[in-house]
């Protein structure tokens, strides 16, 4: 039996960067990104203090544009792109006949006729080949500018203080969920107002061959304010924290947006069918077996993914992400639990290492940014 | 340069001989190749170690990984400061994040251990 090629990851546009500022690579989704630079602590903190500098340019975009752009995309997801005004944006899902989740996406519209689709690095293909297949019969084309897009995300309550004096376009007036397109720095970027870390922010898109000179420019730009270079380990405690969902821990094919506890981007009420409709109509009427909650270990121990939950009985979930909250200074974990378990404050248990470690459910998010 | 007055093992622990008991840590390579180390499970005093087999575990932010005793013994002592402050086996991986003492039960597993120039040449070799 022949094995399949294993192709060697796609460096990030940006890997010269990373590696002058001493970053640790790592492989991730097929592409070499950085994990960290000075720490993930460190980084953190720095997010939830200053600002961070993300390198994002592994994600998906997806423009699909024609007269039918939007209909074609009410079609193929679960929400109602035809409802954003132009320049705003909504969080997504993309989702099979039976209702599990493919990826979990921004959509931005650009213009009347003109729609991005941000899907998470790991699917981006997946992603790209489905609506492909699901604009046939609409008059829309999809353009797959994963490649040509670089993407650099500035993260942190001085983002707006950093990137404002870079440009004319008024960065305070772009509402959170909003994107604008204009100059910034003498590079042509889209401006939206999105992040996954829980704090203010702008996520900058511009061609690829331009991002590294971004990147520096802004970094510059930033030091004065506490800018550092962010990597994806505390891109992962941030959103942690923050209650943000990641695919692959807790969503995957065999989620629903319902077991999620995210039944409200099911725009069910929307005309039209949609793929997953019937499914999801289904799990919407008949409920769920499972929910995600957030956990807070209340005794010493980290709760991580792939950790048995229990309550008295015996195992009643799974633990779907965990670490330490650097914000918080305790153990915090996403994890399916049985509907009957799910409210806040009751008492469960994390099994680590063949000890129960009381942990209580809490509402989501473990952190909201202080207004 | 690791210090010259420890021994080592492939597993990046090291070894500071005490009389009859012996002092067990982490080296600095360890603590940087896990990261920001964020929790540290020990044993209790008075438990028996076997030389090869895990004693304790830690935890770096994104990662668990084992620790795995360099020489047997019954644990006479540990280390309870780094329940409060982990971060130290990151700092001062030798003094301050020393881990366990354990009284030898063969003091001839230390021959075993590595010397300063083969555990530097071991870390070179990657």
């Amino acid at each position: 039996m022949t094995d399949t090629p294993e192709f060697a990851p796609l460096p990030s546009p940006l890997l010269d960067r990373h590696e002058a500022l001493g970053a640790k690579i790592v492989e991730f989704a097929g592409w070499l990104m950085p994990i960290q630079y000075a720490g993930i602590l460190e980084e953190h903190r720095a997010v939830r203090t200053a600002a961070g500098l993300f390198d994002l340019s592994h994600m998906g975009e997806l423009v699909i544009e024609g007269p039918d752009a939007g209909a074609a995309l009410a079609a193929a997801l679960v929400t109602d792109p035809p409802a954003l005004a132009v320049g705003r944006a909504h969080y997504s899902m993309i989702c099979a006949p039976d209702g599990g989740i493919l990826d979990d996406l921004i959509v931005y519209r650009l213009a009347e006729d003109r729609f991005m689709v941000v899907a998470n690095a790991s699917n981006a293909q997946t992603v790209s080949d489905a609506l492909a297949e699901r604009l046939v019969g609409f008059q829309a084309v999809l353009d797959d500018q994963s490649l040509a897009t670089g993407l650099v995300a500035i993260q942190g309550p001085r983002s707006l203080d950093i990137l404002g004096p870079l440009t004319d376009l008024d960065l305070g007036a772009i509402r959170y969920y909003g994107i604008a397109e204009g100059e910034l720095a003498g590079f042509h970027v889209h401006v939206a107002r999105t992040g996954y870390t829980g704090e203010d922010g702008f996520e900058l898109f511009t061609e690829v061959e331009r991002a590294g000179e971004l990147w520096d420019v802004v970094l510059a730009a930033g030091r004065d304010h506490g800018l550092v270079p962010v990597g994806l380990g505390a891109r992962d405690t941030l959103r942690l924290e923050a209650g943000m969902p990641l695919y692959g821990n807790e969503l995957d094919r065999d989620t629903t947006p319902f077991h999620a506890g995210l039944g409200r981007v099911v725009k069910l009420g929307k005309e039209g069918d949609f793929v997953g409709r019937a499914a999801l109509e289904k799990v919407a009427r008949d409920g769920i077996d499972r929910r995600l909650v957030g956990l807070i270990l209340r005794e010493r121990g980290i709760a991580r993914h792939g950790y048995p939950v229990l309550d008295a009985a015996g195992s009643t979930g799974v633990v779907t992400s965990g670490t330490m909250s650097p914000t918080l200074g305790h153990a915090i974990a996403m994890a399916y639990v049985a509907p009957a378990h799910a409210e806040p404050g009751t008492m469960l248990a994390v099994e680590i290492r063949g000890a129960a470690v009381a942990a209580e459910v809490v509402p989501l998010p473990f952190y909201v940014r202080p207004t | 340069m690791v210090p010259g007055d420890l021994r080592y093992t492939k597993d990046h622990e090291w070894v500071r001989v005490e009389g009859d008991e012996a002092v067990i840590g982490i080296t600095q390579f360890a603590a940087d190749q896990l990261g920001d180390i964020v929790f540290v499970e020990l044993p209790d005093a008075g438990r028996s170690l076997d030389r090869h087999a895990t004693f304790g575990v830690v935890e770096s932010v994104k990662a668990v990984s084992d620790l795995f005793a360099p020489v047997g013994g019954e644990v006479t002592g540990t280390n309870d400061g780094l329940a409060g402050a982990p971060e130290v086996v990151n700092g001062d991986p030798y003094g301050g994040g020393w881990m366990v003492r354990v009284r030898l039960s063969d003091p001839g597993q230390l021959d075993d251990l590595l010397d300063p120039a083969a555990y530097e040449q071991l870390v070179a070799e990657g």
